[in-house]
């Protein structure tokens, strides 16, 4: 813990700037993560949002030190923790960071959890590997984060495996296991997808809960704009392995100002609006190996004019801490 | 746990005894004469005849020597054969020797096979990957006889290294050749299913899950990936040292090891029925037993069986 | 297809419009395949060892066991006779011509009766599941638990004389039993998926749902280990022939020379080489195919 107060006080917690993803496959590349830049502080929320394919994964693979290279490689950008570069960090160093400081939950705990191991195998590992603690002591630890994450008789089933779980206690094993080192950086990937929508706001909540407790930053990788409503301080919505549009959380929703950003809202079933039809976006998610010119959700979007087919549009700031990479970003956020 | 291990154990029963009797019938329905046989080319008498069918059963129908015969197995009787020698007698020294061929061949594949998959594996799609495959590829392709006498002729003959024929030097050293050749086809199996088995699970969530966790990579490897990727290779490896005992027959005749195999094959030859059934009998029961134990291990080694 | 999230991974694989998906399955195999320098060398050897074996007078004029010199046993290679001679002083060449035709037969008609047994008895130990599987599995069990060799030496001893057709049935008899395990196995993984049971609600009768949705979604990794189990049977094959138990004398087959070769290995070691070669060559062949084609269908491992 001591090695945390050598950094620079004022850096922010997390900050990702220009992150770029390639990927070769069959011998042809392709970039999934194509500038994305965020910065994330203490006991804040930050949703990153976007489809299957938007690079949202990768990125935060990115970050952990996790993606699979080949076939992915990391082609530029930066990743800072607390003004310290981890790209580029000597991988025995990166390693001991990975768990300790940033921590990650992913989706479907059923086969990210080992099927073989007990769960108290799996959370104890942690603080074994980390910590040096005895097995007795890891135990005991491993007892009490259980509880902490309200996984009910909690020392009867440390010897249990993953499967004799259900899907909203297996999350929890899981998050018990992220945290069970405190971490600065919580990182969820679709952490509720797989689960019943009851379970998945118990599920919410409780991350909600922890990450207030341990004042931890939380990046929450969704696709689900309702999962993200009650959390989030920060949206960034991701297309094509790039940011449409970043806002505070409410600023995002009351006046969005990315035509993508629009239409989702527009496809989703909200209580504050009158009862209609809702609109879906037409068109597929774009194929990373084929992007359009200029503008890359050109082909889908409903204000396309020449100007998005010749230049690809910077991000414009329309309000404070709001900004949106489209040439009408103005009129789009005017528009309500 | 105890009602899985109860459940494979009361299915390898009805297995055992379709297998032996199947072994059975084919023994002593199939044309061929055993008491003609015995006789050779000079005629029997009648009465001589009569005798040694009722001696051997030979009268009663098949079914009926079918049960009188496991009724004996169950008290650890082999029977006997048509020239009065004792089954158990005749089987007694050949046995070690194929389970001393079988059980060096076996540790062969074990140790080499699982040590090339995993080298392979942890480096798929590179030199070593590439090798391993297709030197495994080749060792499959080429029929064990021509690998046989190819390692005899190099390895026994132009460099003698190790003894090439005989177990006059006893285990292992005379039995190193022949095991390799042996175990050759079942360590390329093991080798390919390993490293497939671990490229796989390299790339399984849960290892995903391991590597976020900060643990250090001979860790993720060995206590995540590898564990996992070994369940089929244990299940491989347990089947295989039934075919071992089985199948040495071409090994045991290259190498002159008086081993079951050659007893059984010069026995169908000669239709020595109670032989070929006695011995064919006791690989089945090797081989259902292993099989039991591999299970047993499968379920100690993946907890989500035990609980089906 | 990569850097698809799981999500759509699952849906493309679970629903939507499955005759595409299958199509371009088998597209993406093919074009996977199509890519490959081993998989035409492969091929290659597979059409000269099946040309050989349908049409023998193009690669030698002379019949088998012809124009033979006692004088000129077991010679090595030369100018008039390429493979040198045999034990009785034929052309050897000619001898490993004319030995394709049984080998290969012999392979291919296994392995189709086998693959015949599978598809029938897996589908429904599969489909069905219960009793039926248990009773169809128990059977494989004990099938499976004969030793390959002697099993097939005590059939093959009782019909002494026996040929092609006869080896056929007794190699059927003793190695149909893994790809029905395999079968069953892709139709329990199949049998469950959103389509069939779609298809089910939809009120299609079990014989229809099977030949529309679950064989050919059931069938690919069964036709990888059909190419492999080719490869496997002409090793049995020869295996046996080797023993002196599998065809006889005067047939021709490559296990059949390798049998008359094993008492002159060490002196006339030409003998051993060129059958052994082919044998090998054509094994290798079907095994790299089978593997060839397992990776190109299986899109994890790309």
């Amino acid at each position: 813990m001591d090695d945390k107060e050598k950094t620079p006080r004022d850096a922010p917690l997390l900050e990702v700037s220009d992150l770029r993803v390639e990927f070769t496959v069959r011998g042809r590349t392709f970039r999934a993560v194509d500038g994305l830049s965020y910065t994330l502080a203490e006991g804040e929320t930050l949703a990153v949002l976007g489809e299957s394919g938007s690079g949202k994964s990768v990125a935060a693979q990115a970050v952990m030190g996790i993606l699979d290279s080949p076939p992915a490689r990391i082609t530029g950008g930066s990743v800072r923790l607390r003004g310290e570069e981890l790209l580029g960090m000597p991988e025995r160093r990166r390693r001991a960071y990975r768990g300790d400081r940033i921590s990650m939950i992913f989706q479907d705990a059923l086969t990210a959890l080992n099927p073989v191991l007990t769960v108290g195998d799996q959370i104890t590992e942690m603080l074994r590997v980390h910590r040096g603690l005895k097995r007795a002591a890891a135990r005991e630890a491993a007892v009490e984060l259980m509880e902490r994450v309200r996984i009910p008789s909690a020392r009867g089933r440390l010897a249990d495996h993953p499967h004799q779980f259900s899907g909203g206690m297996r999350q929890r094993v899981m998050i018990a296991m992220a945290l069970a080192l405190e971490p600065d950086v919580l990182i969820a990937d679709e952490p509720t997808t797989a689960l019943d929508v009851t379970v998945q706001a118990q599920i919410m909540r409780l991350l909600a809960g922890m990450r207030d407790e341990l004042r931890m930053g939380m990046v929450l990788i969704t696709h689900d704009l309702g999962v993200v409503a009650g959390v989030a301080d920060r949206i960034v919505v991701m297309y094509a392995g790039a940011v449409a549009e970043q806002a505070p959380a409410r600023a995002l929703y009351a006046r969005p100002a990315h035509p993508y950003t629009a239409g989702l809202l527009a496809s989703v079933p909200r209580l504050d609006r009158p009862r209609g039809a809702l609109t879906p976006i037409t068109g597929a998610p774009p194929d990373p190996a084929a992007l359009p010119s200029g503008c890359p959700f050109r082909p889908r979007c409903p204000r396309a004019e020449a100007v998005c087919a010749a230049e690809r549009p910077p991000l414009v700031t329309v309000a404070p801490g709001h900004a949106a990479a489209c040439h009408f970003a103005e009129e789009v956020h005017g528009a309500r | 746990m105890w009602r899985y291990a109860l459940r494979r154990l009361l299915q390898a029963v009805p297995v055992f005894l379709g297998t032996t009797l199947l072994i059975y019938l084919m023994v002593f329905t199939l044309p061929g004469d055993p008491i003609t046989a015995l006789a050779g080319d000079k005629p029997i008498p009648a009465s001589v005849a009569h005798a040694l069918r009722e001696r051997y059963n030979l009268n009663d129908p098949l079914l009926v020597q079918y049960a009188k015969y496991m009724w004996g197995l169950l008290h650890g009787d082999l029977g006997e054969n048509y020239d009065g020698q004792r089954v158990a007698d005749m089987l007694t020294g050949r046995w070690g020797v194929t389970a001393r061929l079988a059980v060096t061949a076996w540790l062969f594949e074990l140790a080499v096979g699982v040590a090339l998959g995993v080298w392979a594996g942890l480096r798929r799609g590179r030199l070593a990957d590439t090798l391993v495959l297709g030197g495994t590829t080749l060792i499959i392709a080429v029929p064990v006889f021509v690998l046989g006498y190819s390692a005899q002729l190099l390895f026994g003959v132009k460099w003698p290294i190790l003894p090439s024929a005989g177990t006059d030097d006893g285990w292992p050293v005379s039995y190193l050749l022949p095991g390799i050749v042996l175990g050759s086809l079942g360590l390329s199996y093991v080798a390919r299913l390993t490293r497939t088995s671990l490229a796989e699970n390299l790339r399984a969530d849960y290892v995903r899950t391991a590597r976020a966790k900060g643990l250090p990579w001979r860790r993720v490897v060995v206590r995540h990936a590898l564990r996992n990727s070994l369940i089929p290779v244990v299940t491989y490896l347990g089947i295989d040292f039934g075919s071992l005992m089985g199948g040495a027959i071409v090994t045991e005749g290259i190498f002159n090891l008086p081993g079951v195999g050659q007893q059984v094959f010069q026995s169908i030859q000669l239709k020595e029925g109670p032989v070929v059934v006695g011995a064919v009998t006791l690989l089945v029961l090797v081989f259902i037993v292993v099989n039991l134990l591999v299970d047993l291990l499968y379920g100690l080694l993946d907890p989500r069986i035990r609980y089906q | 297809m990569s850097v698809q999230e799981p999500e759509t991974a699952a849906v493309a694989e679970a629903g939507g419009p499955i005759s595409d998906v299958r199509a371009s399955l088998w597209r993406d195999a093919w074009y996977e395949l199509r890519r490959r320098r081993l998989f035409w060398v492969c091929v290659a050897e597979l059409a000269l060892v099946g040309l050989m074996a349908a049409v023998p007078r193009l690669f030698t004029g002379r019949a088998v066991n012809t124009d033979c010199d006692p004088n000129q046993a077991k010679a090595g290679p030369s100018g008039a006779h390429w493979f040198g001679t045999d034990t009785a002083g034929c052309d050897y060449y000619a001898h490993v011509v004319h030995g394709a035709r049984p080998t290969l037969l012999i392979g291919i008609a296994v392995t189709l009766f086998a693959l015949v047994i599978a598809v029938v008895l897996g589908s429904l130990a599969g489909y069905y599941g219960g009793l039926l599987d248990a009773v169809i599995a128990r059977i494989t069990d004990v099938f499976f638990g004969l030793p390959f060799v002697l099993g097939a030496t005590v059939i093959l001893v009782a019909f002494p004389g026996h040929g092609v057709g006869a080896m056929t049935l007794v190699l059927v008899l003793l190695g149909w039993t893994t790809m029905v395990r395999i079968m069953r196995g892709q139709v329990i993984a199949v049998r469950d998926a959103d389509y069939v049971q779609a298809a089910r609600l939809l009120g299609a009768s079990d014989p229809r749902i099977m030949r529309r949705h679950v064989l050919p979604n059931a069938i690919a990794p069964v036709l990888v280990v059909a190419t492999l189990n080719v490869g496997n049977v002409i090793a049995g094959e020869a295996t046996l022939d080797f023993l002196g138990v599998g065809l006889q004398y005067p047939q021709v087959s490559w296990g059949l020379q390798l049998n008359q070769a094993q008492s002159y290995v060490l002196d006339h070691p030409h003998l051993l080489l060129f059958p052994a070669v082919f044998l090998t060559a054509t094994v290798l062949a079907l095994l790299l195919l089978g593997d060839a084609a397992r990776d190109a269908l299986d899109p994890k491992l790309r």
